[in-house]
């Protein structure tokens, strides 16, 4: 077997982890009637490769001082941070079936409040780069080399605190942080395009100095290559990204950004997972 | 009161390693030393305090202790959300400065007049807010908050009320201050606007009135016992400060008054009415402009007084 091929064979797993962050993230916006199961589809890949591949963590021990931190500032995608921190040993997979609902630890928008393995809560973007950059710096202050490592939605780069960021993480050399911005190029009204163009969006973080890497956010082998990547200075790794993605009748349609699948929908949308090929 | 708070911060960052001093670009000069003496623990963010906000959350997270400063209403208001959601939310040891409470930057106009902070600060669950009034409660606020768990408030204007420090007195956050004795009315004041409400109480003596006077440091946890003593054996409270009468001080002490079940107790709240200030003029200007000087104020005790 070829390097290639035995690299191919070993993201399998990450092929399946992924699927499973999907089916999990369809399930509980059915069961919980909640939004968002599209934003979740977009990273589901990002999250599976993030997790099975690239940041060192210790389920048993989520405190661990040499974890690699990472953040979700589109915290509206918690269901699908849940999902992989339930997959891989957090707490358990039933615990996901509260989502949403009445007493449950898991709100719809990511909760660090006694759900282990989550560092930071969001939901109004824009926070998550700045605290992000405020870790960063403080492990290089410590001399600690563990990585920080954001990932953003392309509509919360909108905000303008995430630019007050991008600005300074370069001033300070913090190669020890990487963004992911998930670019499935869909806002929660309409395209990205029509809302607030960010196109040439590249120049623009080359233009405040960031090490800049455009892949397909759902190619398992182009993402672990850029996530696993070490370059001088911040990364910005640009994902290119379908909402909705591996749900045919998600795919690319704003309307998944707040409609919770039911009836119907919920069964054709799983039956498509659960026979793909990643199933 | 500022030098005040420099020098602590000084001393502080001496002692601990893991303390940071984070400002948005503001207090030029004044931080020459800490600069050069503690290099690392200096972070001068730009102009950019949602930013400044979300860095000190993320220090804090990682075991700093972090000051944010910047004046008026830039470290607070302007990045609420990220002292809300971020700092607050996660209970970690950020505390706020603001140098610049109320009319201290008078003459630049009301972008520069914070005169609802103490309101939205201590609105915020978790939040210590405290308001020195010299420059010893000054210096131990900063060592209280540095070791209190959790987001603290700092309102820090430039010139001090005189400290009135007895003997052996101790710090506590929670726990207010009285300054002078007086059993016929108590003026409640905050900030460096007590030196007004001490020379109110000079004007009164001259008629034979005593006045307690006390410098409520804390506004957040507030110290109930003081007021209800000051309820119960004086039966007058006038509050005063250099903020809204909305939900500051005034609101605070009124809240714990009406739930005590205390009656017949005359109160009056001292502030800035419900208004922007467009009035230019320095601090002690404004504070003659708002009736918030000692003669407005011995004239308001004296009237409440006499009635």
């Amino acid at each position: 077997m070829s390097k290639q091929d035995q690299a191919a064979e070993d993201l399998v797993d990450t092929r399946q982890l992924a699927n499973r962050i999907r089916k999990h993230a369809v399930t509980m916006t059915h069961l919980g009637m909640s939004s968002h199961v599209g934003s979740v589809l977009s990273i589901a890949d990002i999250l599976a490769v993030l997790y099975g591949r690239v940041m060192r963590y210790d389920n048993q021990n989520p405190d661990w001082e040499n974890r690699d931190r990472f953040i979700l500032s589109k915290g509206h995608a918690g269901a699908g941070v849940y999902a992989v921190l339930a997959e891989c040993g957090f707490f358990s997979l039933e615990t996901l079936e509260t989502h949403y609902a009445d007493g449950s630890n898991l709100s719809g928008h990511i909760s660090h409040k006694d759900v282990p393995g989550v560092e930071l809560s969001t939901g109004s973007l824009g926070h998550g780069l700045p605290v992000a950059a405020g870790m960063a710096l403080a492990a290089k202050k410590q001399g600690r080399n563990h990585r920080v490592i954001c990932l953003m939605s392309d509509g919360e780069c909108d905000e303008g605190s995430n630019w007050e960021a991008i600005l300074f993480i370069p001033h300070h050399q913090l190669d020890n942080l990487l963004v992911v911005v998930d670019y499935n190029k869909l806002q929660s009204i309409e395209s990205v395009a029509n809302t607030l163009e960010l196109e040439p969006f590249i120049d623009k973080w080359r233009a405040f100095n960031w090490n800049v890497q455009e892949i397909n956010g759902h190619n398992h082998l182009e993402l672990e290559k850029a996530l696993n990547s070490r370059v001088q200075g911040p990364l910005c790794v640009i994902a290119h990204t379908t909402k909705g993605k591996g749900v045919s009748f998600m795919e690319n349609s704003v309307l998944w950004h707040y409609r919770s699948p039911q009836g119907d929908e919920y069964a054709r949308a799983m039956h498509e997972l659960e026979s793909g090929p990643d199933a | 009161m500022r030098d005040a708070f420099v020098d602590a911060i000084y001393d502080l960052a001496d002692s601990n390693p893991l303390v940071m001093l984070i400002t948005a670009d503001l207090g030029y000069g004044i931080f020459n030393k800490f600069r050069e003496d503690f290099p690392k623990q200096f972070l001068n963010v730009g102009v950019a305090e949602q930013n400044m906000t979300g860095i000190a959350t993320g220090m804090a997270m990682e075991g700093h202790v972090v000051f944010t400063y910047s004046i008026a209403n830039f470290a607070t208001i302007r990045c609420l959300e990220q002292i809300r959601n971020d700092a607050a939310y996660h209970a970690v040891n950020v505390n706020v400065v603001s140098s610049g409470g109320g009319f201290t930057y008078g003459s630049l106009g009301m972008s520069h007049h914070a005169t609802e902070d103490l309101a939205i600060m201590r609105a915020l669950p978790g939040v210590i807010t405290l308001v020195p009034s010299g420059d010893w409660e000054t210096a131990l606020s900063v060592q209280s908050l540095a070791t209190e768990p959790g987001v603290g408030y700092l309102r820090l204007e430039k010139e001090s009320a005189p400290d009135c420090l007895r003997q052996g007195e101790v710090f506590c956050i929670g726990k207010a201050r009285v300054l002078k004795e007086g059993g016929d009315l108590t003026l409640i004041a905050t900030g460096g606007v007590v030196k007004e409400a001490l020379r109110a109480s000079e004007i009164l003596e001259k008629s034979s009135y005593n006045c307690r006077v006390i410098s409520m440091h804390s506004i957040k946890p507030i110290d109930r016992q003081i007021i209800l003593d000051a309820a119960s054996e004086t039966g007058h409270i006038i509050t005063v400060e250099e903020h809204s009468i909305i939900g500051g001080l005034g609101g605070a002490v009124a809240e714990v008054i009406a739930e005590s079940g205390h009656s017949g107790i005359s109160f009056e709240r001292m502030g800035l009415p419900d208004t922007y200030s467009s009035i230019v003029g320095q601090q002690s200007y404004l504070r003659q402009k708002y009736n918030l000087d000692a003669a407005a104020i011995s004239q308001k005790a004296r009237q409440m007084l006499t009635d």
